[in-house]
Order: structure tokens, then sequence, then C-alpha cells
């Protein structure tokens, strides 16, 4: 949703600290205001950066507080009576709407993880596998590509292919074969949006692997070959182990993602299939509030899903310690 | 280069150069379709019945239908623009900011570089952004569509690692002689960091140019759409481009309405196609430096 970074890339793990940098420290313990004159460069240079930063990622928590009010536009938000939990009412009762995009999203993000997540990890062992450098090349370029294409182009990509009129139905239809019914069919629509993730990342999301696996020391492979193992063995026994950590790594961030699901994938078709098989919780918010007006509600579940999802980063990144692995940060 | 693997038997290649044959297939077929429909005539749209994908007679005049003035026309122009002005704010404000915590002895550098990290865990709700979009008076405005993605707090700590792995020697000695922190910034620190600036830039750059979540929320005006949503609109919603929408163009020598739709999904995809080989060797580099040594 926010322009720049792919879902693929990581967040970077514990910032390391440079070793003693600042080669005009005048002493030890410079007074304050002296170490502030020194470093008036780098402060200002910070400003704008941090300034929009707080502007539209910290400033906009604040307005979660409209989940606890009755919010009216005109009032305003700071007019609008405090209501307590009401707007959470949706959630508690199960309300039947609710329970359907949470449903649709837990199931989606079920494919993600054991659908969508392997494949870069088969494709990259593939990759890796490619003795000539060229081809490896030119084969990476082209799955990388989808990436960097719109969610609205990628859709209207699989309507030319998959749709009523499109590629595949033509031929079909050309040799007097039974047409298929996918782009406009709720039932397929999960599957549909796991292939579309599929077509659009699966290339992209191996860049991390490829380079973890070009990191694994040639001479665990050598000797692995000397004890006998052949090529599978060797996969198994000394790549896979060398990928465990991103591995780790992306999953963790994938679970804190769990109740996320492409707003910008979803919406544009959700008028094909209907909101029953197509609403997950991020459209729920968009269409509940900004279009139909009911803020409070709106507002509630987008907090209620921001702080599941940041709890679960935590859990994970904790389940990950007890195993040993690194996971994104390190307390 | 496959130092120590064990080589795969003939068969096991064949089956690899199969699986990865059609996995470049999948993602290239596409690609020529809908150019080749594009440019296809009404006669051969109508007897393909709609998606053509080896032309025998091709004509350019689905784009200059697009091009000629008209509501495709006006949201590349917006598109552009966005995207110029967005990248452009958004390169100088992280390569700053990157730069700002660059240096981990330096003041404040502790609270700063905290706000920064945090932002990395959550990303605000949808009602509230728009909110702070509303209050501030930025809706319906371009602004709306650049000031709140104009920064992305991985891109900075990407930077940022990328800034502390600098040769110190260089910057040392450029103090001695008289430089202070922003000809450093200037004249040797950004200069370094060519490539992975380009990279961070292409980051920014396409999702200016992709972004469709933005737009629709921060818009109301039509008239300001930017392509993503032309897109939706006439491509996949299938609206009908008539002359109305198209400048200039009469009704006899209108080019075939799927033409019209892949010409403008061409249209949408090719700056993304025209930027990408340049950055693209950069990639490995310049992305994997914050993600993996983090």
């Amino acid at each position: 949703m926010r322009a720049g970074l792919p879902q693929a890339t990581v967040a970077p793990g514990p910032v390391r600290e440079a070793t003693p940098e600042h080669p005009r420290v005048p002493t030890p313990r410079a007074s304050w205001w002296r170490r502030l004159l020194r470093d008036k460069v780098l402060i200002l240079a910070a400003v704008p950066g941090i300034g929009l930063l707080l502007l539209f990622q910290y400033f906009p928590l604040l307005g979660n507080v409209i989940a606890f009010k009755d919010y009216e536009p005109f009032i305003g938000i700071l007019q609008s009576p405090w209501v307590g939990l009401t707007n959470f009412a949706v959630i508690f009762d199960g309300d039947p709407a609710f329970l359907n995009a949470l449903g649709n999203t837990l199931i989606i993000t079920l494919l993600q993880v054991l659908v969508v997540f392997p494949v870069p990890i088969g494709l990259a062992l593939l990759l890796d596998s490619l003795v000539s450098e060229r081809i490896k090349r030119i084969v990476q370029s082209v799955l990388y590509l989808p990436h960097f294409l719109s969610w609205i182009i990628v859709i209207a990509i699989f309507q030319q292919m998959l749709g009523d009129a499109g590629f595949m139905n033509n031929f079909l239809r050309d040799h007097g074969l039974h047409t298929i019914s996918i782009i406009s069919n709720p039932d397929l629509f999960k599957l549909l949006v796991t292939g579309q993730v599929l077509w659009k990342d699966a290339g992209w999301a191996t860049i991390l692997f490829i380079a973890a696996l070009s990191r694994i020391d040639p001479t665990l492979y050598e000797a692995s070959a000397i004890d006998g193992a052949g090529r599978w063995r060797q996969r198994w026994h000394v790549s896979l182990p060398g990928l465990r950590s991103v591995i780790v790594l992306l999953l963790i961030l994938r679970l804190g993602q769990s109740l996320t699901f492409g707003f910008e994938q979803i919406i544009p078709q959700q008028q094909a299939v209907g909101v029953g098989a197509s609403e997950v919780l991020d459209t729920y918010v968009f269409n509940n509030g900004i279009i139909d007006g009911d803020w409070g509600t709106a507002a509630a579940v987008g907090l209620v899903k921001g702080v599941v999802g940041v709890v679960i980063v935590f859990v994970a990144n904790k389940v990950a310690h007890w195993f040993g692995e690194q996971g994104i940060y390190q307390s | 280069m496959n130092g120590g693997l064990v080589a795969a038997t003939r068969p096991a290649r064949a089956v690899k150069a199969v699986v990865l044959l059609v996995c470049c297939a999948i993602v290239i077929v596409p690609f020529i379709g809908i150019v080749a429909t594009s440019l296809s005539t009404r006669d051969e749209v109508v007897r393909s019945g709609g998606f053509v994908m080896f032309p025998s007679k091709i004509t350019f005049g689905a784009y200059q239908a697009i091009l000629s003035g008209g509501v495709v026309t006006r949201a590349t122009v917006v598109s552009v623009a966005v995207t110029g002005v967005g990248t452009l704010i958004s390169l100088v404000s992280t390569s700053l900011l990157s730069y700002g915590l660059s240096r981990s002895r330096s003041t404040l550098h502790k609270p700063l570089l905290m706000l920064v990290l945090f932002a990395l865990l959550f990303t605000p709700g949808i009602i509230p952004s728009y909110l702070v979009v509303k209050t501030l008076g930025l809706y319906d405005s371009y602004w709306s569509l650049i000031l709140p993605v104009a920064i992305n707090a991985f891109n900075v700590i990407v930077l940022r690692a990328f800034f502390m792995e600098l040769p110190r020697e260089i910057v040392d000695s450029a103090r001695i002689d008289g430089a202070g922190d922003f000809a450093i910034l200037w004249r040797i620190v950004l200069p370094m960091s060519k490539a992975v600036l380009a990279v961070i830039g292409l980051f920014y750059a396409v999702g200016y140019w992709n972004s469709f979540f933005t737009p629709l929320l921060y818009l109301q005006d039509n008239a300001k759409w930017p392509l993503q949503l032309v897109l939706r609109t006439y491509v996949v919603n299938q609206t009908n481009l008539g002359v109305d929408q198209l400048g200039g163009i009469g009704g006899a020598q209108l080019p075939p309405e799927q033409a019209l739709e892949m010409a403008i999904l061409v249209l949408s995809i090719i700056p993304i196609l025209l930027v990408y080989p340049f950055v693209q060797r950069h990639f490995s580099r310049g992305v994997l430096i914050g993600a993996v040594k983090g």
C-alpha cells in the first residue's frame, strides 16, 4: 500500500552500531549544546524526513480516537461524543459482514503461506543450480519484471488471458471446447488472487533466497559430496539449512501481515465476484468507512487489525528466539 | 560456479530447462498479446473475438486516439508529473534523513533512529490517514498523492546502512581538507552511492507510478485522475471509451475498443520497461545491503 518497497523485502535486523566515528569529538564530555551545534547539519538534514514520518505515520495514530467516538465529519473529531467500545460491537458480537471479511482474509493468508511462500524457495534453488551465469541473469530479469507492474495492470492482464473473452477462452471456443469462467467466478476467487500473487511476486521473492544461497560455503557441498551425498541430499542437508534464517525472517514478516491482504488487488475485482467472496478486512474498512460513512466501526476494525499485526510479529519473533533463530530483531 | 554441487543428470537438466522456460513464457506471452492487440486493426480484433496474438497488419491508430488529448492523455501527464516530483522529493528527503542518521555518536541520534525504526512496525490505518489528509487540507490535491507516501522508513534504513559502510578514510581526509558535513554529503557520500540511489529511486518511482490506493482514497475530481484510475475504469471495468473521452477523433475512425484498452495498458507499462534494464543490474547489490546485513 505504501510506495516503495515490496512485501518481499525484509525489515532490517538489529541496527549495527558502528565503531566510534566522529573524528572531531572535542572532549568526551562536551556539553549537549556544543554537540548539538557540532551536529547541526546532520540534525537539519533529518528534519524533512522526520517531519514527513511524524505527520503521516505517527500523527494518524491520534486519529484512532474516533474508534471510541461517534464521529461526525461535520462536528469534527474533538466535538464528536465519546461512545466507549460501542464501535467494537461488530467484532465482539460477530457481525456477519465482519466475520465474512475476517474469514476471507484468513483463508487467503493460509493459501499465501502454504502455496505462495514455498514457490520462491524452489525457484531460487532451481536458479542457483544453473551453471551458465548468463542464462541465470536473463531468467532472473524476466521473472523479476512482473513485480514492478501495478495491481491494476496485473488484474487487466489476467482478464485478458483468462477472462470470458480472453485468450484462453477464445482458444477453447475456436477448438469447439467448453469455455471456463474464471475471472467472474466467486468460488475460484481466492485461487485467482493467489495465482495473481504468484505471477507478480514469486520471481522477485527469490532475490533474498538466491543471495543467501550464494553465501553458502562451497566446501560444505564438497564435503557432503565426498561423504556420498547426491544432489537431493545436498539440497536437503546443505542448501535448506543455509536458507533457514532468511525463511524464518520472511515468515515472521508474512505472519505480521496475516490480517492485511492487498487492498489494491481486491478492490478492483470486487465488482465482478461480489463482496461475499472477496471482502477482506482492509476492503471492509474502506467500504464501511470511506464509502458508507460508518467511520467509528471502520476505525475500530482498522485499529484492532493494526494492533493484532504488531502483536503477531512480537510473538512470532519470540518463538523464533526460542528455536535459536535470530528473527527480525534481538531483544 | 557451482562449487561442490554434484552435477545434475541429463534428464534432470532437461526438466529444469522446461520448468524455467514455462515460467518465462507465463510472464512474457501476455505482454506479446497485449502489444499485438493494441496494434491490431478492427477487422482482426473482430475476427479473433477480442484478443489478437499475431496481427497480420499493424496500425498505430489506437495510440493516436488515446494520445490526441482527452482522458488518457491528461491522466498520463498527471502520472508523469506526480512520479517525477514525488520521486525527487522522496529521494532528497530519504538521502538527507539517512545521512542525518549515519553517525551513531551524533546528538539526538538514538531518538531519531527509534522514530524511523518504529515506523517500520505498523502502517497507519486507512481511516486515520484519510482524516489526516483531510485535516491538512490536502484532500483532492495532487500533494495528497505524494506527501503521505513520500518517505519509506525501510528505504531510509537501507540507505543509512549503505552510508555507514562507506570507507571512513575518504570522509576523514575530506574533513581534514576542510569539508563540512554538507559538502561531505554532496561531494563524497552521494556520488559514491549512485547505484543504491538508483535502486531506491526506482522503488519510489514505481510506487508513485503504480499507486492506485492513494488517488482512490484522496482524489475526488475525475479530472485529476492518474493513469491507474483510468486503467481501472476503462480497462478493468470495461467502461467504453467513446468520442467524449478521446480528444478529436471522430466516431467512424474510432479504433476498436479492445485495441484502445490494450494501448492504455501498454502506455502504463512502457515507462517501467524503459527504466528497468538500467536499474536491474544493481538490484542484488542495492537491495541486499540493508536487507541481509541489516
